[in-house]
């Protein structure tokens, strides 16, 4: 099947506008997976051109505390897998931002490759990324997501070789995710000076959009990053704000860290 | 290396269907430069004299083979041998691969180690092992097995490592391996991942197998001197399975050798309470490697109960999976207090205190022995029993009377 296109066309129209595409990442169902499409229209309406919707997993190994948290407020809240494409769809009944799956591989190997993406396709998710997927074991669910038109994102990091990079080059579709520095995810006040030269490397391999994520949590971090890179990913960031907000105030205290990160203010 | 074992891992690390790289990409390139030096290192006669030497100086290799005859006696059937691993440094097996890999760390220039600990053997070891090497130590350890396990906490500060308690989860082995998984990816130009089990991401599953191998290859020495034949069965308990994989390797070949595996069955076979990946999980992906996984119907890691932490963990390294497949080695659990039993049995008859682990294998041992007349059994004492004094404590209120009157 054909890809959306949607990814593709988000980061175009962002390089038209001469400024880095925003992503922003949300854990469903925290803190309750009623709520969670109501908090990635507010997103939206900040300026959030793509959705990570994080599937939450039991034993998150790349995730800080933040993220670790709201995995575990979310899975208590009875998120399954057909919960996370449910609120999938309804995000893309009233939303043209694209939609990334963002998962550990388990959770999606248990529901089962093929039927994963077919789902994922209807409920109007445009790409897939799995965190702790290696290149390597990629084969069975790369050909899955091929076959129901899904962009397959994979993640760049700082320790990766030449000969990796190559693999991750060649292995993604819609956009590369790079790492910024070693570690899990989590805000920090700098972003890795070592990243730039990562994405050079990357650069050099190909064309497709280059997303830096770990790490970024401001305004000054979203513009540093777009100096040399096609987007910026926010994470943490985005789920302290749901962790700590009175839950009237959400939609509007995440609008209005949106509207900071993407300068539309 | 025989011809058969070297069939598994292929070069990316599967057995069969199983094991693999499933990991953040960080951690990959690290992976493949760890594989590279415990390549060359296998090679390398010099690095190899040094860990013999450790192993025999340091560790008290070759430990003994053992013959129960009090025990065996008492059940009437098999001849039961005992594998005395609880008599290596340390208290465990754990120290062979703790050897090997701080070796390693030292060839690759790592001068920080990180583990994880469930009953505090590993950690244990590892702390052993980085005073000896002058290497800065951290282990992270579940803040339940910290309770349990206290006095395996105090050894390895006395030892000069730091214990991180771990907060997440059940508070057990699988949330101090994530938390080691998460200090690794951010530290890994510096430090070492010293993995305690046949567990995790290739090389790991591999080469903790390389490193216990020896407990098998001499134990089929020593029985064959003893017994003049190859044994009916070994028997070894299995958590991740570092010591069942380093006692069967070198039986693998030989067909008739059945195999046991024994799992923690806990206080039931119901989800949550106990640890039998074969009797309750399926395939599934945890912590670097695909294996038998107890897991929920979505996917998520089921929380995992047995008396001995060493055992409490929720998938099974992957090399066993393709042993259970392939039908050449065959897992059953035993329950809490079966293990429980068996190591009274084995203290009384024979004078010997077994790890709580290992009495799970003992307990399968004692099981089938009496229907076993003139067979021949090895068991595996992985480990010996002196850290689970406060839980056999616990379990036997009546030997612990504060009036002196037992």
């Amino acid at each position: 099947m054909e890809s959306s296109e949607r990814i593709a066309q988000r980061f175009a129209a962002a390089r038209a506008a001469r400024r880095p595409a925003l992503i922003t990442y949300l854990t469903a169902g925290d803190p309750h997976p009623d709520r969670t499409p109501a908090l990635a229209l507010a997103l939206e309406r900040g300026g959030a051109d793509i959705l990570e919707l994080g599937v939450p997993f039991s034993d998150p190994i790349a995730d800080g505390p933040v993220i670790q948290a709201a995995s575990d407020r979310a899975l208590k809240a009875g998120t399954t897998v057909e919960r996370v494409l449910e609120i999938a769809a309804g995000i893309r009944r009233r939303s043209g931002m694209a939609i990334v799956l963002f998962s550990y591989i388990n959770p999606l190997m248990h529901y089962g490759f093929d039927r994963l993406c077919r789902d994922a396709r209807a409920a109007g998710i445009d790409g897939v990324l799995i965190t702790d997927l290696s290149v390597e074991e990629a084969e069975e669910p790369v050909q899955a997501m091929q076959r129901h038109g899904l962009d397959r994102i994979f993640l760049a990091a700082p320790t990766s070789t030449d000969r990796r990079l190559d693999l991750v080059a060649q292995y993604s579709s819609g956009f590369v995710y790079v790492v910024s520095r070693t570690g899990v995810t989590g805000a920090r006040d700098t972003v890795s000076q070592s990243v730039e030269a990562l994405a050079r490397r990357l650069r050099a391999r190909t064309a497709l959009p280059l997303a830096v994520g770990f790490g970024i949590s401001k305004r000054a971090h979203v513009e540093e990053v777009g100096r040399y890179a096609d987007g910026a990913v926010v994470g943490s960031a985005v789920m302290r704000v749901v962790n700590e907000s009175a839950d009237e105030e959400l939609e509007a205290k995440l609008e209005r860290l949106c509207r900071e990160l993407s300068g539309i203010a | 290396m025989t011809e058969k074992t070297m069939q598994v891992p292929d070069e990316r690390g599967h057995f069969g269907p199983y094991g693999g790289r499933y990991v953040p990409e960080t951690l990959m390139a690290p992976l493949e430069e760890l594989e590279q030096a415990f390549r060359e290192a296998q090679r390398d006669a010099a690095f190899q004299r040094e860990l013999q030497e450790l192993l025999a100086t340091y560790a008290g290799r070759p430990t003994p083979l053992y013959e129960a005859r009090r025990l065996s006696a008492e059940l009437g059937g098999a001849r039961i041998f005992l594998k005395r691993e609880d008599l290596l440094h340390t208290g465990a097996h754990k120290i062979n691969n703790c050897l090997g890999q701080i070796l390693l760390a030292r060839r690759m220039g790592k001068r920080r180690i990180i583990a994880e600990t469930g009953a505090g053997q590993h950690g244990v070891a590892t702390a052993s092992v980085c005073a000896l090497f002058g290497m800065e130590c951290v282990v992270y350890m579940g803040e339940e097995d910290m309770r349990r396990q206290r006095l395996n906490v105090f050894r390895m500060r006395l030892l000069g490592a730091k214990v991180v308690g771990v907060k997440t989860g059940s508070r057990t082995l699988k949330d101090a391996v994530s938390e080691a998984m998460r200090d690794w990816v951010t530290n890994v130009e510096t430090t070492h991942y010293l993995l305690g089990s046949a567990l995790g991401a290739h090389p790991y599953p591999l080469m903790v197998r390389e490193f216990h191998r020896v407990t098998g290859e001499e134990a089929r020495r020593q029985i064959l001197e003893r017994a003049g034949r190859l044994p009916d069965a070994v028997i070894a308990c299995v958590g991740g399975g570092s010591n069942a994989i380093g006692i069967f390797t070198a039986f693998i070949p030989d067909e008739r050798v059945r195999l046991i595996g024994v799992e923690a069955g806990g206080r039931k076979l119901a989800p949550g309470e106990h640890a039998a990946r074969f009797a309750g999980g399926s395939p599934g992906v945890l912590q670097g490697a695909y294996s038998y996984l107890l897991q929920d119907g979505d996917g998520q890691v089921l929380l995992t109960h047995s008396v001995s932490a060493g055992l409490d963990y929720a998938l099974v390294g992957p090399e066993h999976a393709w042993l259970h497949d392939q039908g050449r080695a065959e897992y059953v659990s035993a329950s809490d207090t079966e293990a429980l039993e068996a190591a009274r049995r084995l203290a009384r008859a024979e004078g010997i205190i077994p790890a709580l682990e290992s009495a799970h294998a003992a307990a399968e041992a004692i099981r089938r022995a009496p229907a076993a007349k003139d067979r021949i059994f090895i068991v595996n004492v992985s480990g010996r029993g002196d850290k689970d004094t406060d839980i056999y404590r616990e379990n036997f209120p009546e030997l612990d009377a504060a009036d002196g009157v037992e």
